[in-house]
């Protein structure tokens, strides 16, 4: 009896993990793709089967390209901006003494404070009337800047906030990678009189490439995911300027009601974000096989 | 021209060209020392990047109304109005919000602790059939965002009754797949005579769990637990999600709501909630930096 009970504790010990797993992750997105084939608005009790309908009527919605093409901008603007920026950052700021730990500090902390907080804060600053930017604009004798309140430069204006709020934590990812570098290479190539381009391009870059991956993936699906800073300082828009995947899936769902719909709009998003996950781990595996 | 000059100069007299090396070294070290300030300085600017906004906020937050509405806009109140913050505090129920943050984000970490230390050992420490399958299973999870699945996770939470509740706000939290992980590495580098010692003398499987196994990965234990903590307690998006009724809704979403209570363009009051919210964070943060940055970045680094 005592061997039975041994060979069944190991799934016993994982069991509460996997129940939540299965309850909160898993299921529900069996859930979702099968309710993207019905026609549901939450209070009725019936669900009508419509089959790809859902897919049909959001591909031929104007909007709802809109919202793929203001998702696919928003992300590629800030994936490109906070880890083209972070990398020379983190070579810049890669030295471990108090104050250059202070720096690397200032410029993580938005990535520890609530985003409600982040979002509250850069709307007074992108005030168009009052707002510290056009203040500091001003002095330059440019503006004053609409910023959120421009169809044209809404976007743009998220995407500054995004990149404020992940540079510190993206360059502190770089720093942590440059600093798993073994010195013995940089002493040897020093030592070989390599000029410093060509350490960077021929000995940094490719050690650094495994980081340099996994922040642009991690920013990728990051980026779309983004709500807070749409709900709370734009609502999607000037006329849609700023409605992006998730925001679009919450007003279907919430105001209208459409779940059905919003399930398919989710089902999008499942793709991408599976896609991406995949070319992740394809890219990790070929990396361990190739070692 | 110069240059054969002092070379002339310096062969002729000894004593000259070892003052002009002298000179030129000190020149050296002067340059040196203008590109460390100028450089220094450079990282000051950056920092001030970071720092004005959070500055802002803080000088909005003691300004009366028609202070705010000043262009060019102006650093210093003429006298700091204190009020702000009562009348932020006062504009919903923060004491309410206040406790429910507490309760979400302790009661997730709570649970967290008692499902990750159990799988995590098993997974480092046991051989059995469909381990690969399952810890696959649990990283996969890891991968998916609450941004992905809230409107079925808010179906089924609605079907059960949970809605506007903390445990709606907890139980889709209770286990995490980075936890498992993290502590899953660190089971596997603790020293295997350890444990055998301990099977030896007949000690219980869950004794060598938290006597031996758990303390010692303490330092790990309290970097999850840092990054658990801070991220419930800034979530938004599941609570704005999963409550419509003030008694179950959290910190955030209060300070949100001031908006549409005092109005859009109360900056100094919302700012001044805004210091409520992220002040805290801030000087935990610069008193814990180190741990804090660590258990935001390890995930980053293999």
């Amino acid at each position: 009896m005592p061997a039975i009970l041994n060979r069944l504790r190991p799934y016993a010990m994982i069991a509460p993990a996997l129940v939540v797993f299965s309850l909160f992750y898993l299921y529900p997105i069996g859930y979702m793709i099968h309710l993207s084939f019905h026609d549901w608005n939450f209070i009725s009790p019936v669900k009508t089967y419509v089959g790809l309908n859902n897919y049909r009527e959001m591909l031929a919605d104007d909007t709802f390209l809109q919202v793929l093409r203001n998702s696919a901008l928003y992300t590629v603007m800030t994936v490109l901006l906070a880890t083209g920026t972070a990398l020379p950052l983190a070579i810049w700021l890669n030295r471990k003494s108090a104050f250059h730990a202070f720096v690397q500090g200032a410029i993580f902390s938005p990535h520890i404070i609530s985003l409600v907080s982040i979002s509250l804060l850069w709307s007074w600053l992108m005030d168009p009337e009052y707002g510290l930017l056009n203040g500091l604009l001003h002095l330059f004798g440019i503006g004053p800047l609409q910023w959120l309140n421009d169809p044209d430069t809404a976007l743009i204006s998220l995407v500054i906030v995004a990149v404020w709020k992940s540079l510190g934590y993206n360059t502190l990812v770089f720093i942590a990678g440059l600093q798993s570098i073994p010195p013995e290479l940089l002493e040897a190539a020093a030592l070989d009189r390599s000029k410093p381009w060509t350490t960077f391009r021929r000995l940094i870059l490719p050690l650094l490439s495994p980081t340099l991956f996994f922040l642009v993936i991690i920013n990728l699906i990051g980026s779309f995911q983004v709500f807070e800073t749409i709900a709370i300082m734009t609502q999607g828009g000037p006329i849609n300027s700023t409605n992006t995947l998730v925001y679009y899936i919450y007003e279907y769902g919430f105001r209208y009601f459409k779940i059905g719909y919003a399930s398919a709009a989710g089902v999008i998003l499942l793709f991408i974000v599976g896609a991406l996950t995949l070319v992740y781990f394809r890219m990790l595996s070929r990396r361990v096989h190739y070692r | 021209m110069s240059m054969n000059n002092a070379g002339r100069e310096a062969s002729a007299s000894g004593a000259s060209g070892i003052n002009r090396r002298i000179d030129a070294r000190r020149i050296r070290a002067f340059l040196e020392l203008v590109l460390l300030v100028a450089n220094r300085a450079c990282m000051l600017l950056l920092v001030c990047a970071f720092a004005l906004p959070f500055a802002w906020m803080l000088s909005t937050s003691l300004k009366t109304l028609p202070e705010t509405m000043i262009f060019p806009p102006e650093w210093i109140p003429d006298e700091p109005v204190w009020s702000n913050y009562a009348v932020a505090w006062r504009s919903g129920p923060f004491f309410t919000y206040l406790l429910n943050s507490l309760i979400v984000a302790i009661g997730i970490l709570a649970l967290q602790m008692l499902t990750i230390i159990p799988a995590a050992y098993a997974f480092a420490r046991f051989r059995f059939p469909g381990k690969g399958l399952l810890f696959g299973l649990v990283m996969a999870t890891l991968m998916i965002p609450a941004q992905l699945i809230f409107l079925p996770v808010y179906l089924m939470l609605s079907g059960w009754k949970l809605l506007n509740t903390h445990l709606a706000l907890i139980l889709p939290f209770a286990s995490s797949a980075f936890g498992i992980f993290l502590l899953r590495q660190s089971f596997m580098q603790t020293a295997e005579e350890l444990i055998e010692a301990a099977r030896l003398d007949n000690a219980p499987e869950w004794k060598i769990m938290l006597r031996i196994m758990a303390p010692l990965a303490r330092p790990v234990l309290v970097t999850f637990a840092l990054f658990s903590f801070i991220s419930h307690w800034n979530d938004y998006f599941w609570p704005l999600v999963m409550t419509t009724n003030e008694s179950a809704r959290t910190l955030p979403l209060g300070i949100a709501k001031i908006r549409e209570t005092e109005g859009t363009a109360t900056w100094n009051v919302l700012m001044a909630a805004n210091v409520m919210l992220a002040v805290p964070v801030l000087l935990a943060f610069f008193a814990a930096q180190r741990q804090i940055i660590r258990a935001f970045v390890y995930s980053g680094v293999k």
